[in-house]
C-alpha cells in the first residue's frame, strides 16, 4: 500500500466491506427501536381511534361491555413510581456522598458492589420477597398505624399488607442503585479544584460537600429521572404486591394497579381485538414515557459530563445502568 | 451528617441482606437433586422439581444469545472502529433507548413479530424477546471493553498491514475477549431472570419440551405461577427457584467483576 500522505488518508478510511457489513447490523438496532413504535402504534389503532383522549380520562375498565379507560392505571403507575422515588432519593443521594466524599478507601469498592447487587435481583424474587416477606410486615406497619393518621385520606380503608405502600416501598429499593451508582459518578467528576477552592476560603468538610452536590444537580436530578424510567417500567414485583386492583384512590393501603401489571396480567387473557388493542395502547404510552424520561436523563448527565469535567484531566464517565 | 450518609448504605444493604436471608433460609431446604431432575407433581402431591423449567429457561437463553451475541458484538465493534461516523452516535442513542425500554413493551413487541403470524406461543418468541433485550446490554459491553484495549495494539496492527477488518478480527477482539465473554455470561444471567416478556410469548409448560415451535416453560414463569398459587408446596418450590436464580446471577456478577479487573490492570501495568 502506498504510504503517501493521501494514501494513508485512504488507508484510515480503507476496508468498506468492513464497514458496510458491520453497518448494517448496526442500524438493525435502530430499526428494531422504530420496530417496536410501529408495531404498537399498529396495533392500538382500534381503541385509539374508538376511544380518542377519553381512554386516558374515564376510569370503567369492563373487557366484558368493551369499555375502556386507563385512568387507573396511568394514576397507579405515576403514583408508585414517585412514591418510590420520594423514598430512594434521600438514600441514594446518602449512599453517593459516603462512597465518593466519607468512606475509607479499603471500604469503597465492595459498599459500591454490594449497592450494585442489589440491581443484579431479578424482579420477580423481589416480588416472591415482597409477597411472603415484605406484604405481611407492611400489614403489620398497616394495622399498627395510629388512628389519627388512619382517618386522613392517604391511610384510609382496610389493612390488606399488598397495595400501594409495599408496591412503593419495593421499587425504592429496586430504583436506589441506579440512581446511587450514577449520582457518584456525578459526583465523582466534580472537579477538585471546586472542593480546593471551598477549602481555602475556609469552608468545613460539609459546606464543601454541599457545594459539590449543588455542582452536579443537573446530572444529579438525571440520576434521579433514570431512576423514574426504571420505576415507571418495571412489572413482576409491582404486580405481586399492589394488589391489582383499578381504582383512583389517594390511600396508600388501597390496592392499586399499574399499566405494565395490567397488560402482564390481562394480556392472554384478552379474547376480542378491541381488548388487545387497548392493552397494546398502555403499552403504547409506556413506551413513549420512559423514552422521554430517558432520553432527559441521559441528557442531563451526559451535559453535565462534557461541561464540568473539561477543566480537569479526568477520564470519561462511564455510565452504569 | 456523616453518620446520617452511612446510615443510608445501611438502609440500603438492610434490604440485600433480608432478601438472601429469606430466599436462602426457604429456598436451601427445599433444594435437593429432585428438584433439578424431576418434573412437577400435580397439585396435591408433594415433591417433584422443575426439570423441564431449567431446560426451558437454558433453551430460552440459548435463543436469546443465537440473536443477541453477533449483533451485539458487530454494533459494538461499529461504534468504536467508526466512532466519528453521523451513524455511531444514532446507533448508540438507540442502544441506550433500547435498554430502557420496559420489559413488558418488548414483550408486546416479540408477541407481534413472533406469536401473531404462527398463531401459537412459542420458545422461539420468547428467545426473540430475550434477545431483544440482551442486544443494548451486549452493545455496551463490548464498547466498554473494546475501550479498554490498548491502541499501541490497533496501531500496531494497522503498521503492519493490516484492513481495519482484520485488525479488529486477529487483534483487537481477542485481546478483548475473555472480557466480551464474562459480559455476555452476566447479560444472559440478567435475562435469564427476566419474567414479564416470556408471559405471552414462550408462555408456559407443566410438561417437558425442547420443541422450539411449541410453548415452553421456564424458571422465571414457573415462580410466578408457584408464588401466586395457594400450596404450601409450591411456595417451597418457589423459594427453591429463586436460590438458583440468585446463585446463577451472584456468581456471574463475581466473575465478571474479577475478570474485569485483572483486564483493567493487565492493561494499565
Amino acid at each position: 500500500m502506498a504510504l503517501s500522505p493521501t494514501g494513508r488518508r485512504r488507508a484510515g478510511r480503507a476496508d468498506p466491506l468492513f464497514r458496510a457489513g458491520t453497518g448494517a447490523v448496526a442500524v438493525l438496532v435502530i430499526a428494531v427501536v422504530l420496530g417496536i413504535l410501529a408495531v404498537l402504534v399498529n396495533d392500538s389503532m382500534l381503541s385509539v381511534r374508538k376511544f380518542g383522549l377519553s381512554f386516558w380520562r374515564t376510569r370503567t375498565w369492563d373487557p366484558v361491555a368493551g369499555e375502556f379507560g386507563a385512568l387507573p392505571f396511568i394514576w397507579g403507575t405515576l403514583y408508585s413510581s414517585i412514591l418510590a422515588l420520594v423514598l430512594a432519593l434521600p438514600v441514594s443521594l446518602g449512599i453517593a456522598i459516603f462512597l465518593s466524599e466519607l468512606c475509607p478507601r479499603w471500604l469503597r469498592q465492595p459498599l459500591a458492589f454490594l449497592t450494585e447487587l442489589l440491581a443484579a435481583i431479578p424482579s420477580i424474587v423481589y416480588g416472591l420477597w415482597g409477597i411472603f416477606v415484605l406484604a405481611p410486615g407492611v400489614r403489620w406497619l398497616e394495622v399498627h398505624t395510629p388512628e389519627v393518621l388512619r382517618r386522613t385520606p392517604f391511610f384510609s380503608g382496610p389493612p390488606l399488607g399488598v397495595g400501594m405502600l409495599a408496591a412503593g416501598l419495593v421499587l425504592a429499593v429496586m430504583v436506589i442503585p441506579f440512581t446511587a451508582t450514577v449520582a457518584r459518578e456525578i459526583l465523582k467528576a466534580v472537579p477538585v479544584s471546586q472542593r480546593e477552592a471551598a477549602y481555602a476560603l475556609g469552608a468545613t468538610r460539609w459546606e464543601a460537600i454541599r457545594l459539590a452536590v449543588h455542582y452536579g444537580r443537573i446530572g444529579i436530578i438525571g440520576a434521579v429521572m433514570l431512576g423514574f424510567g426504571r420505576a415507571l417500567g418495571e412489572t413482576m414485583a409491582v404486580t405481586m404486591v399492589i394488589g391489582n386492583n383499578p381504582q383512583v384512590a389517594l390511600s396508600l393501603f388501597a390496592p392499586q394497579h399499574t399499566m405494565a401489571a395490567v397488560i402482564a396480567n390481562e394480556f392472554t387473557e384478552a379474547a376480542d381485538t378491541l381488548y388487545l388493542n387497548a392493552l397494546v395502547e398502555i403499552g403504547l404510552v409506556l413506551f413513549l414515557i420512559t423514552i422521554a424520561i430517558n432520553g432527559l436523563s441521559r441528557l442531563l448527565i451526559w451535559r453535565m459530563d462534557r461541561t464540568k469535567t473539561r477543566p480537569t484531566v479526568v477520564k470519561t464517565v462511564p455510565l452504569a445502568a | 451528617m456523616t453518620f446520617l450518609c452511612a446510615l443510608s448504605v445501611v438502609i440500603a444493604l438492610v434490604p440485600l441482606a433480608f432478601i438472601l436471608f429469606f430466599v436462602l433460609r426457604q429456598g436451601l431446604p427445599a433444594l435437593n437433586w429432585a428438584f433439578f431432575t424431576e418434573m412437577p407433581k400435580p397439585v396435591g402431591e408433594t415433591g417433584g422439581g422443575m426439570a423441564n423449567a431449567i431446560v426451558g429457561t437454558g433453551i430460552l437463553i440459548g435463543l436469546a444469545a443465537l440473536i443477541a451475541v453477533p449483533i451485539g458484538i458487530t454494533c459494538g465493534v461499529y461504534i468504536t472502529e467508526f466512532n466519528t461516523t453521523r451513524l455511531a452516535p444514532a446507533v448508540r442513542f438507540a442502544a441506550d433507548i433500547l435498554n430502557g425500554v420496559p420489559s413488558i413493551v418488548i414483550g408486546v413487541f416479540a408477541y407481534a413479530i413472533a406469536v401473531l403470524p404462527f398463531r401459537r406461543f412459542s420458545a422461539l418468541a420468547g428467545g426473540v424477546a430475550l434477545g431483544v433485550m440482551m442486544i443494548p446490554i451486549i452493545v455496551r459491553t463490548t464498547e466498554e471493553l473494546l475501550a479498554l484495549v490498548p491502541s499501541s495494539l490497533r496501531e500496531g496492527a494497522l503498521a503492519l498491514g493490516a484492513t481495519r477488518g482484520r485488525a479488529v478480527a486477529t487483534v483487537i477482539l481477542p485481546a478483548a475477549l475473555p472480557g466480551i465473554v464474562t459480559g455476555v455470561l452476566v447479560a444472559l444471567a440478567r435475562v435469564a431472570g427476566e419474567t414479564a416478556p416470556l408471559l405471552f410469548t414462550a408462555f408456559n409448560n407443566r410438561f417437558f419440551s425442547t420443541a422450539l415451535g411449541q410453548p415452553i416453560g421456564s424458571l422465571t414463569v414457573q415462580i410466578f405461577t408457584y408464588a401466586i398459587s395457594p400450596y404450601e408446596d409450591w411456595h417451597r418450590q418457589a423459594w427453591a427457584g429463586a436460590t438458583v436464580l440468585i446463585a446463577a446471577v451472584l456468581a456471574f456478577s463475581l466473575l465478571a467483576r474479577a475478570v474485569t479487573r485483572r483486564l483493567e490492570r493487565m492493561h494499565r501495568g
